[in-house]
């Protein structure tokens, strides 16, 4: 990558925003992330009773396996969001970048 | 050359594998049939049966151990039949493994989903597959904190890492760590805290594999069942590189993922696909009943919430960290498809934790107080003959009978080989690209002389895995998740991620981290409970967690800070500059490694 090149696309308002914008979904996706299952984790230090209460009168199924089951799911569920998201809208800006640079 | 070392070799392992099964099924039919009299019969019976002298001293030694029990013919079947495969595709993967990106990163011509399966081989290891149902089998709801902690890990991989490592890097991820970094310190420090979670890793699947072929196949020895383990490595590794690791990979996952769905489908059909009654069946059975719904800890253990966060973070940030999974982003053609790939691989993954949680109570079910699997019934409902890892093996042949049972130990055989041969790929890339290359010679090793050095060094790798093997077979391992997901957790991930997302790191902030990581969590681990009672048995442990994430990653985090931040170098400054075209190229790919098929 020549420096020409670098500083074309340094300067291009479209790349400080895609950096910004891939960031931000990055983040957040990461904290949603982490705040779903450092909130399961925590319900199984401080609140266990909450985890282990079965999920109807007369049911042994605890709420926590259904809890646990959906912190996988919604973790393969965020993956296919952001994959989506990247390839929908951040390689089509990627690939205007890169172009303008190498004209 | 390599055609005729690599049929030598399979014909010498399935001879070796022929002869002993010969000889024991001899030695067991003159058991079971003269029995005081086994050895007299034995010795006998070999020179009209068996074809060679060296079978007969095996037969009368084997007829000196009374009741052997029958030989597993199909598991060796299937098991023989898969390392037939695999040393196809080594030979097929060796005749295109001719430069140094074919041999680490199979030309980074692997597609989004083949690293999708790729990353679920290298991933799903034994310990996952039948510890997880073990966990379920022993402790009911607690084996799923495992699961999910497991996984939640991969999102985060493809948020923060995936796409990023692709771009910026080319072999290793002390790559892209020192992209603006010095690349002696930081290489020495990455391929140190890489080689310590490879070599235990390795110690941990090695011991595993001796243990599980041992009580499959009892005529096989825990360390001749380690040998062939090592051996079978180094031929796919030193041959087929990369691309035959990626393979042996991806066959594993299909089985793994097929022999688990299976499983799992056999349990529910059993239950009537009702997951009310297949849990109210395994309250009933199990002797802790319904506490084995009730408990966020092990059973009988003692709540301790400061050591259920630490364990989430370790298995969260470690599985981020691993040096062999992280390996797997550069065999793939771009960003898009490392990207792709995570997301595969994470549904692979999840689904198979789904499965294997079904499995577990299944196994309560089907093989608890049955008294075909259970060691004394009078005693214990739980305890199995053969050991704490086998509920899942016997669940297998609850449902399926013999044939299934050989089927899921060879697919349990192949776990372990897929990844075990991930592991000393990404351990002979540290040493060779990092030490060897970067650091010894600077960068001015020829291609040919870096991947020499990396075969050399996954032959050392694979000897070293057998020797230590054998001599941790009697040690109780189970501290080896604790360190190896730790030191990932504490060192590899945090100084990765801010190399990427920090301006403001420096070298010293990275080294000083680091090693902050490393003796850490290695420190902790060793005054904690399980290195300083239960290995080493000096009392109560100075530090009281087994897992000292939540103390140690914070500290690293702060000491890459401030060590960073304090640092007024010239270097420094010019580390922080060349941030930004680090930047151009971690966000758009320009300048990547490219695949070897688009030239």
């Amino acid at each position: 990558m020549s420096a020409l090149i670098a500083s074309k696309i340094q300067n291009n308002p479209k790349y400080l925003e895609l950096v910004g914008r891939r960031d931000k979904l990055s983040w957040t996706l990461s904290a949603i992330v982490c705040i779903i299952y450092f909130g399961f984790t925590l319900m199984i230090a401080f609140a266990p009773g909450v985890l282990t209460q079965p999920i109807a009168a007369g049911s042994v199924i605890p709420l926590g396996m259904l809890l646990g089951v959906g912190v996988i799911l919604i973790s393969a569920l965020l993956t296919g969001v952001y994959v989506y998201k990247a390839n929908t809208t951040f390689d089509p800006i990627v690939l205007e970048i890169v172009q303008e640079a190498s004209k | 050359m390599m055609t005729k070392i690599i049929a030598v070799l399979l014909t010498a392992l399935a001879l070796m594998a022929s002869g002993l099964s010969q000889a024991a099924d001899t030695a067991t039919a003159g058991v079971s049939a003269v029995a005081p009299t086994a050895a007299v019969v034995a010795s006998g019976v070999p020179a009209s049966v068996a074809p060679a002298s060296a079978v007969a001293v095996v037969a009368s030694a084997v007829a000196a151990t009374p009741a052997e029990p029958p030989l597993n013919w199909n598991a060796i079947i299937m098991f023989l039949i898969f390392v037939a495969v695999t040393l196809g595709i080594t030979y097929w993967a060796a005749t295109r493994t001719k430069t140094a990106t074919d041999f680490y990163a199979a030309g980074r011509g692997v597609t989004g989903l083949q690293n999708g399966m790729a990353i679920a081989g290298d991933y799903m290891s034994a310990a996952s597959f039948l510890g997880i149902a073990a966990l379920v089998y022993f402790n009911g709801f607690y084996g799923l904190i495992f699961s999910v902690g497991w996984l939640v890990g991969w999102p985060i991989i493809l948020f923060l890492i995936a796409e990023r490592l692709r771009n910026l890097g080319k072999y290793t991820y002390a790559d892209v760590v020192s992209f603006r970094l010095k690349q002696g310190p930081i290489r020495v420090m990455a391929a140190i805290s890489s080689l310590i979670v490879v070599i235990w890793y390795l110690i941990g699947q090695a011991v595993g594999a001796g243990q599980l072929l041992h009580t499959l196949i009892p005529q096989v020895s825990y360390k001749e069942a380690i040998v062939v383990v090592g051996a079978l490595i180094i031929i796919y590794v030193t041959f087929g590189g990369m691309k035959a690791t990626t393979w042996v990979q991806i066959i594993k996952a299909c089985l793994l993922l097929g022999g688990a769905t299976l499983m799992a489908f056999g349990v529910m059909q059993h239950e009537g696909f009702s997951f009310e009654k297949l849990f109210s069946d395994a309250v009933a059975i199990h002797p802790k009943g319904l506490d084995i719904m009730k408990s966020v800890v092990p059973l009988g253990a003692k709540a301790n919430p400061i050591e259920s966060i630490s364990l989430g973070l370790t298995l969260m940030f470690g599985t981020a960290g691993l040096p062999h999974i992280l390996m797997r982003f550069f065999t793939v053609t771009d960003a898009k498809a490392a990207r792709k790939s995570v997301l595969y691989g994470t549904c692979f993954i999840g689904f198979f934790y789904i499965l294997t949680f079904i499995i577990g109570f299944g196994a309560i079910v089907l093989v608890a107080n049955n008294p075909t699997y259970v060691a004394d019934i009078s005693k214990s409902i739980l305890a199995l003959k053969g050991g704490g890892s086998m509920p899942a093996v016997y669940l297998s042949h609850a449902l399926g009978g013999d044939l299934f049972l050989g089927f899921i130990a060879a697919v349990a055989f192949a776990t372990i080989l897929a990844v075990v041969s991930g592991l000393t790929l990404a351990g002979a890339s540290a040493l060779s690209h990092d030490i060897y290359a970067s650091v010894i010679k600077k960068g001015k090793a020829s291609e040919k002389e870096e991947v020499w050095v990396s075969k050399m060094a996954v032959i050392g790798l694979g000897i070293v895995a057998v020797l230590l093997g054998i001599a941790f077979e009697k040690q109780n391992v189970a501290y080896i998740v604790a360190l190896t997901f730790s030191i990932a957790a504490c060192t590899n991930f945090p100084i990765l991620v801010l190399s990427i997302f920090w301006r403001g790191l420096t070298t010293r902030g990275a080294v000083l981290g680091g090693y902050t990581g490393i003796i850490g969590s290695i420190g902790l681990l060793v005054i904690g409970p399980t290195v300083w009672t239960k290995v080493l048995g000096m009392g109560p442990a100075i530090f009281p967690y087994d897992f000292p994430t939540f103390v140690v990653l914070p500290t690293v985090l702060i000491v890459a800070y401030i060590a960073s931040v304090t640092d007024k170098s010239e270097s420094g400054q010019k580390e922080r500059e060349a941030y930004d075209a680090q930047l151009i190229r971690a966000e758009t790919g320009l300048g990547a490694e490219t695949s070897a098929s688009s030239h």
